[in-house]
């Protein structure tokens, strides 16, 4: 049995509103309590930690519930080991795996591969989602059952979403009872085919084809009709259009079990703000306009948007290395998310600190369905330690990612992470 | 970036106007029996070109040689872009044989300037994709100025397919430097509102009498058909509403110039009449594009 004391800390606990310098005491991977002055228990054997965390805040273990890990099949551009660590040293302690992998996790096979490879192999803890269709291809349902015993937390056709209607709603129907909630990555084929920008006055100054807002906003509609026709748990992966926050709001409001998340690309950037034909900023929802990015942090500030996840999208520099409509889509960022949430929500006064530790804990977790996101006695023991004033610039070059696909090279940040802690062990602190 | 043409919309008036200027100088001299310089002598041209072109490619080897400078003309297909080599692999092995300066044409947008990153060679963008095609501008400029004293103040309607149009854009950002007001006509899915806050003194109609109304040049693009990927206009509408017929330059200032970036497809965006009556200066253009390439090629050359 091994134990490890976080002493002195700012403890923040969205779950159980504790805010208040206290320690945390972790015993054999969970917390055994939370309090002043906590010491090392009588009768304890094994190995005993203790973490100095003054003057920092000791927050539950982030959870990003949206990044490719690359693994199977594309070991060259991510692995599920090198994508534990970047999120480690992004202060996440949990991270759900998309089903984009080759072969598709699309059964129950490659589901427990990825359990496995992930117990031996990352850092931090790894929830994979399964795919909605055989092979993402939106025609067949995929073995949902079987993929829900082996470890699923969700199902997707992240990056594929299934146009077809009456397969959607199978998929809803299906997922409600076995309780598992359907991620959608909401995009009308039809409307966004060959676009590789947002469509606005940036992509027709470019020459560059477009994705409308509407492509996002068909889909958004169609599955909250939907998910009000099969009262299934339905999650909008990385919303970026007002419409579809105002469409998430107003289902909610309805009462509908409806969620969403934003990335920080989405609330950090606009579309203006690419530099042109740079690969780094091309990535699916696009960035979108400014008054999209208000809405956006509107949404995070009055709770329509509960949850921020990263889409850490990897990708080798070769594939990146081209012409801007023949590079895929998609950024790293696992390790940017904390810095880029404290610049741009926190600092400016947009949401409080409470909040934002919500977004990453709470949120995701009462999407999944998860214990995890909450530091009480018996809550398995992760935590995040992290510095809101923390002066740091990203060097990309130093990322534990394979893949260096990020806008945010050299950028400098206030408020960062200094110390992951998975089931009571440090898998990652700042040096 | 270093050194090169990559586009219109960053280049100074001025810096513009001097090209136009050396360009009438080089035209003085196409009359003449013996039409070549030694002024780039010794100096190696790579034209690049990942997309068919006859006349800019052709116009661009005739501009180097008669400067005196080398050029080489590389095509794709049958290059190692066609064993699967990527476009920068292609680049630094190109800019390896020390050329000084590549010309390039490439169906993507942005692909030189993309290139220009990693590059020190200095490119000139001969077209990129559907974003700018800058000698293209800068030769129809010229055209223009051999006709009118001045570009300020003229009414220049463009028409077609402006959304997938290189040269569109590129003649709207310098027409628009020049104080020339441009109209932009064509059907409603091929132009996109935005192209209206693009640059000052855009305006933008559907409707093609409207737009040919008193204007001094009339501008008719190429239906891109390559480019569009869908059916976005019914084609057998195109003609019968954009495409230009005798009777419509009579709306026009008299003596207005009717330009065409070429190559035209008679009957499709403009009548046979029109293509060969004395308002066309199609050929002109044509002509002048090799002056103008010849003004670029220098600056860029001796700069880099």
């Amino acid at each position: 049995m091994s134990s490890l004391l976080i002493k002195n800390g700012r403890v923040m606990d969205p779950a159980s509103c504790r805010d208040g310098v206290a320690d945390v005491l972790i015993v054999d991977g969970r917390v055994a309590a939370v309090g002043a002055n906590l010491e090392k228990p009588t009768g304890l054997d094994g190995a005993f930690t203790v973490h100095d965390a003054t003057g920092q805040i000791v927050a539950p273990g982030f959870i990003d519930m949206h990044v490719h890990l690359r693994e199977p099949g594309q070991e060259h551009a991510e692995s599920i080991e090198s994508g534990g660590r970047a999120a480690a040293a992004g202060g996440f302690t949990s991270v759900c795996c998309m089903p984009n992998t080759l072969p598709v996790n699309d059964n129950a096979t490659v589901t427990s591969y990825i359990i496995e490879r992930a117990r031996h192999h990352s850092p931090v803890r790894v929830f994979p989602i399964g795919a909605i269709t055989k092979g993402s291809a939106g025609e067949e349902l995929a073995s949902i059952g079987a993929m829900k015993r082996a470890g699923i937390v969700a199902i997707s056709d992240d990056g594929r979403p299934v146009m077809n209607s009456r397969v959607m709603r199978r998929a809803m129907e299906l997922a409600a009872g076995w309780n598992l909630p359907v991620i959608d990555h909401c995009e009308d084929l039809n409307l966004s085919a060959g676009g590789d920008m947002h469509e606005g006055l940036t992509s027709v100054r470019r020459g560059l084809r477009g994705i409308p807002s509407a492509s996002e906003d068909v889909m958004v509609a169609r599955d909250i009709l939907l998910a009000e026709v099969t009262g299934a748990r339905y999650h909008v992966a990385h919303i970026s259009t007002t419409n579809a926050v105002r469409m998430v709001a107003y289902a909610r409001a309805k009462g509908l079990k409806v969620s969403c998340e934003v990335t920080p690309h989405h609330f950090a950037l606009a579309e203006e703000d690419a530099e042109p034909y740079d690969s780094n900023y091309k990535m699916r929802p696009p960035l979108r306009g400014r008054r999209d990015l208000g809405t956006v942090m509107d949404g995070l500030a009055d709770g329509t948007i509960e949850v921020i996840a990263t889409d850490h999208a990897p990708h080798a520099g070769s594939d990146k290395m081209q012409e801007f409509e023949r590079c895929p889509f998609g950024i790293t960022g696992l390790e940017t998310a904390i810095g880029l949430s404290m610049d741009l929500l926190v600092h400016p006064g947009r949401i409080d600190l409470m909040k934002l530790i919500a977004l990453f804990t709470t949120g995701p977790a009462r999407v999944l369905g998860l214990e995890h996101g909450r530091l009480a006695p018996n809550a398995p023991g992760d935590v995040t330690i992290f510095n809101p004033d923390l002066d740091w610039t990203y060097d990309v070059n130093k990322t534990l990612s394979k893949s260096k696909n990020s806008p945010f090279h050299g950028r400098a940040f206030r408020g960062g992470p200094v110390a992951t802690i998975v089931g009571g062990a440090a898998v990652w602190t700042r040096t | 970036m270093r050194g090169g043409l990559l586009g219109i919309e960053e280049m100074s008036r001025e810096n513009i106007q001097a090209i136009l200027d050396r360009a009438r100088d080089f035209q003085q001299h196409a009359g003449e029996p013996v039409k070549n310089f030694d002024i780039l002598r010794g100096k190696m041209v790579v034209n690049l070109f990942f997309e068919s072109s006859t006349r800019t490619r052709t116009s661009f080897e005739i501009a180097a040689k008669r400067l005196g400078a080398d050029a080489v003309s590389i095509t794709a297909s049958g290059s190692s872009v066609s064993k699967g080599e990527s476009l920068v692999d292609t680049l630094n092995t190109l800019g390896a044989m020390r050329p000084n300066a590549i010309v390039m044409r490439h169906a993507a947008s942005g692909a030189p300037h993309f290139l220009s990153r990693y590059l020190p060679t200095p490119i000139i963008n001969a077209g990129d994709g559907t974003h700018e095609h800058p000698t293209q501008a800068l030769l129809d400029a010229r055209t223009i100025l051999d006709h009118r004293p001045t570009l300020e103040g003229l009414r220049v309607a463009i028409i077609g397919d402006i959304a997938h149009s290189r040269v569109a854009r590129s003649n709207m950002y310098l027409l628009s430097k020049f104080g020339a007001r441009v109209v932009l006509c064509g059907p409603p899915t091929l132009l996109p509102r935005e192209l209206g806050s693009l640059t000052p003194g855009v305006t933008l109609t559907y409707d093609m009498r409207e737009a040919i109304a008193g204007a001094d040049v009339i501008m008719m693009l190429r239906v891109q058909l390559e480019r569009q990927h869908e059916t976005p206009f019914p084609p057998n509408e195109y003609f019968p509403f954009y495409g230009l017929r005798l009777d419509h330059t009579t709306l026009a200032k008299p003596g207005a110039l009717v330009m065409h970036p070429g190559p035209i497809n008679r009957g499709r965006e403009l009548s046979s009449e029109v293509a060969d009556s004395r308002q066309s200066v199609i050929l002109n253009q044509v002509e002048n594009g090799v002056a103008v390439r010849m003004a670029v090629l220098e600056k860029v050359l001796n700069e880099a």
